[in-house]
């Protein structure tokens, strides 16, 4: 068919690299000033964890025989000592354990959403396109397990076999991804009726594929925006279960656990042994739902 | 020789099952497309015509086990479709192929032009080094009227008639024999539908295709098809050669459907006498007794309400126990 020149002219203009729905939707989330804000924050906790132990003036475990018993009067955060955060009630630098509890926080809350995101999607992906007596099945053994009290499966787990970081990981994981198994179900219910999966079946590319290549990039947007919105979930409940005194083991620790031990202190006047992981939570917390609510309005702009 | 395609007694059945209905409750049936039977030359064109929900896109999707279809469809007079397992009918899905209603919903808005087009080719064929795949779907857009340069663009940039070219190079890029169309140009602008039929015609003429081609719109059909079939409720009313069924329909549907074809001509248009069809087409679920077409006929008598009137005729086949052509009574 011939073109006429205007059309080549128009043609030319679009010739080269297409703008993706990734690519509109990176620009939407780059202009959101809240969401930047939640980066920014997100950025400086990550730098924290990663890099906070070459600050350090102290280990983790070290104990401070200058401070340790008089913490209320000594251990305060200090720079002239190198404890900048001050120390426990033990001696030990509260800035390490910071560190420490920061990391093994973001670790839980980013396992527990890898979990979900892996598990859940294909799960809910495979049911929600087969559909018919398997998705049935599928989704009543979901419904069956969130029935179950999650939070007594996890305690008796970790009573079981022990406090382990390993258990930590498998039970948050087995929790936070059936939830997610739903959402991605019923979105590939509606992604399954467009007419682009029926071009697929109708010139026979496999399920498998169809699965994996039409209607897993076409969730993404929502797995994204509730992976970032479960990270904090997670971490929740880790700290919940490590303020019950159950989770992380010592010597190491998270910032739930700090939490625990500094609330349990204050009345000694050492709130700084509160404040400082409760900033760094808040913190955690603060900037991992800015940038899943930026995350929402840039992937679906049509929701506003 | 035998015909392309020969399809003989073809049923659509859906059970319905109601929310609520106890898992023992024997579920309703829905007979979309009931006993269709058509034979397809290659290199022809078969037009199918009917209101919404008459069941032509269902038979399209039947005839490729799209959908549970019983009956039989012969190709190249060797293999029935239907009795092939999935398996085995993937190498007959590169044969038939299909362009879809909505452009742009029938591309996945994740994937690239190159690789849209690409798709049923990396499936059917894939011994072909990505090198030639891509001088295919460069060639293909070519033939289809898309630069070449736009093949790492999205669907979200083209406009409608634009991403129906882009169905159809998707279409033939495994060079099918067959191509069903469900109602390709329904959804664009009419300047626009002109352009897409008259390469779609162009494609046929050069590739030898034969096509279905599905449409509510009678006078796109015409300009397109060899032969026309008109369906009413899952059944076919009327089929003949384009020209007949045009000038000498004999059902009192089509000349029903015929009469309300805008004639592009004030004078003409207001002088045109309509045939009146009252009501909605019934349900599916419960069709009346014998004509399904009788609630809605000018001339049903009592016997319609007994007997079903199959359809007879050799080229030009007619179910009606009242055919002939339009009175003047008719006309309101």
């Amino acid at each position: 068919m011939a073109m006429t020149s205007e059309q080549a002219v128009e043609a030319t203009a679009l010739a080269g690299k297409g703008r993706s729905p990734w690519a509109d939707a990176r620009r939407r989330f780059f202009r959101n000033k809240a969401a930047m804000v939640g980066l920014a924050i997100l950025a400086f906790v990550a730098l924290f964890a990663v890099f906070g132990d070459f600050l350090s003036q102290w280990s983790n475990e070290e104990l401070d025989y200058n401070v340790m018993g008089q913490i209320a009067q000594e251990g305060g955060p200090s720079i002239e000592n190198g404890h900048y955060f001050g120390t426990d009630d033990l001696g030990r630098d509260l800035f390490a354990r910071t560190v420490q509890g920061t990391q093994i926080s973001l670790a839980v809350g980013l396992v527990g959403a890898l979990i979900a995101c892996v598990v859940g999607t294909l799960y809910g992906a495979v049911a929600g396109y087969v559909g018919g007596r398997t998705d049935n099945i599928m989704m009543r053994i979901v419904d069956i397990f969130m029935a179950i009290p999650y939070m007594f499966v996890l305690i008796l787990l970790l009573v079981m076999y022990g406090r382990s970081i390993t258990i930590l990981f498998a039970g948050v994981g087995l929790i936070s991804w059936m939830e997610m198994a739903r959402i991605v179900r019923g979105q590939t219910l509606t992604i399954k009726g467009r007419e682009f999966v029926e071009a697929a079946r109708a010139t026979g590319v496999s399920a498998p594929v169809i699965i994996l290549r039409h209607i897993v990039p076409n969730l993404l947007g929502v797995i994204a925006v509730y992976a970032t919105l479960l990270v904090p979930l997670m971490i929740l409940t880790e700290s919940f279960i490590s303020f019950l005194g159950l989770g992380v083991q010592e010597p190491l620790t998270s910032l739930g656990a700090l939490i625990s031990e500094g609330a349990g202190t204050i009345a000694y006047g050492t709130t700084w042994q509160l404040g400082f992981p409760l900033l760094f939570f808040c913190l955690t917390l603060f900037g991992l739902f800015f940038v899943g609510d930026g995350l929402r309005d840039a992937l679906d702009p049509k929701d506003r | 020789m035998s015909p392309l395609l020969s399809v003989r007694d073809l049923h659509v059945r859906f059970p319905i099952i109601r929310a609520g209905d106890m898992p023992w409750t024997k579920p309703r049936i829905l007979h979309a497309v009931n006993g269709v039977d058509f034979e397809l030359e290659a290199g022809q064109t078969l037009g199918v015509v009917g209101e919404s929900g008459c069941g032509k896109s269902t038979l399209a999707r039947g005839l490729i086990q799209m959908v549970p279809a019983t009956g039989q469809v012969m190709w190249r007079g060797e293999t029935d479709l239907l009795s092939l397992s999935p398996r085995q009918m993937k190498p007959y899905r590169s044969e038939i192929q299909m362009v879809f209603q909505d452009p742009l919903a029938s591309l996945n808005p994740r994937m690239t032009l190159g690789q849209i087009i690409a798709e049923p080719l990396s499936t059917h064929r894939p011994d072909i080094p990505a090198k030639e795949r891509r001088q295919r779907v460069a060639g293909m857009m070519e033939r289809v009227g898309l630069l070449p340069q736009m093949i790492n663009r999205y669907p979200h940039e083209f406009s409608g008639g634009q991403c129906q070219r882009i169905g159809i190079a998707r279409a033939l890029i495994v060079e099918p024999k067959l191509l069903i169309c469900d109602e390709p140009v329904s959804a664009l602008d009419v300047s626009i539908q002109a352009q897409v039929i008259e390469l779609l015609k162009e494609l046929q003429r050069d590739l030898g295709l034969a096509m279905i081609f599905i449409a509510h719109d009678l006078s796109v059909v015409k300009n397109i098809s060899d032969e026309v079939m008109v369906l009413y409720l899952g059944r076919i009313m009327e089929k003949a050669p384009k020209a007949r069924l045009y000038d000498d329909p004999q059902h009192p549907y089509t000349q029903a459907l015929l009469s309300a074809v805008p004639i592009p001509d004030p004078v003409a248009e207001r002088a045109k006498r309509i045939v009146p069809m009252t009501g909605d087409m019934p349900s599916p679920m419960n069709p009346p007794s014998g004509c399904v077409f009788r609630g809605r006929c000018p001339r049903a008598q009592d016997d319609c309400a007994r007997t079903v009137p199959q359809p007879e005729g050799d080229a030009h086949r007619v179910a009606c126990l009242h055919p002939g052509p339009l009175s003047a009574a008719e006309m309101a």
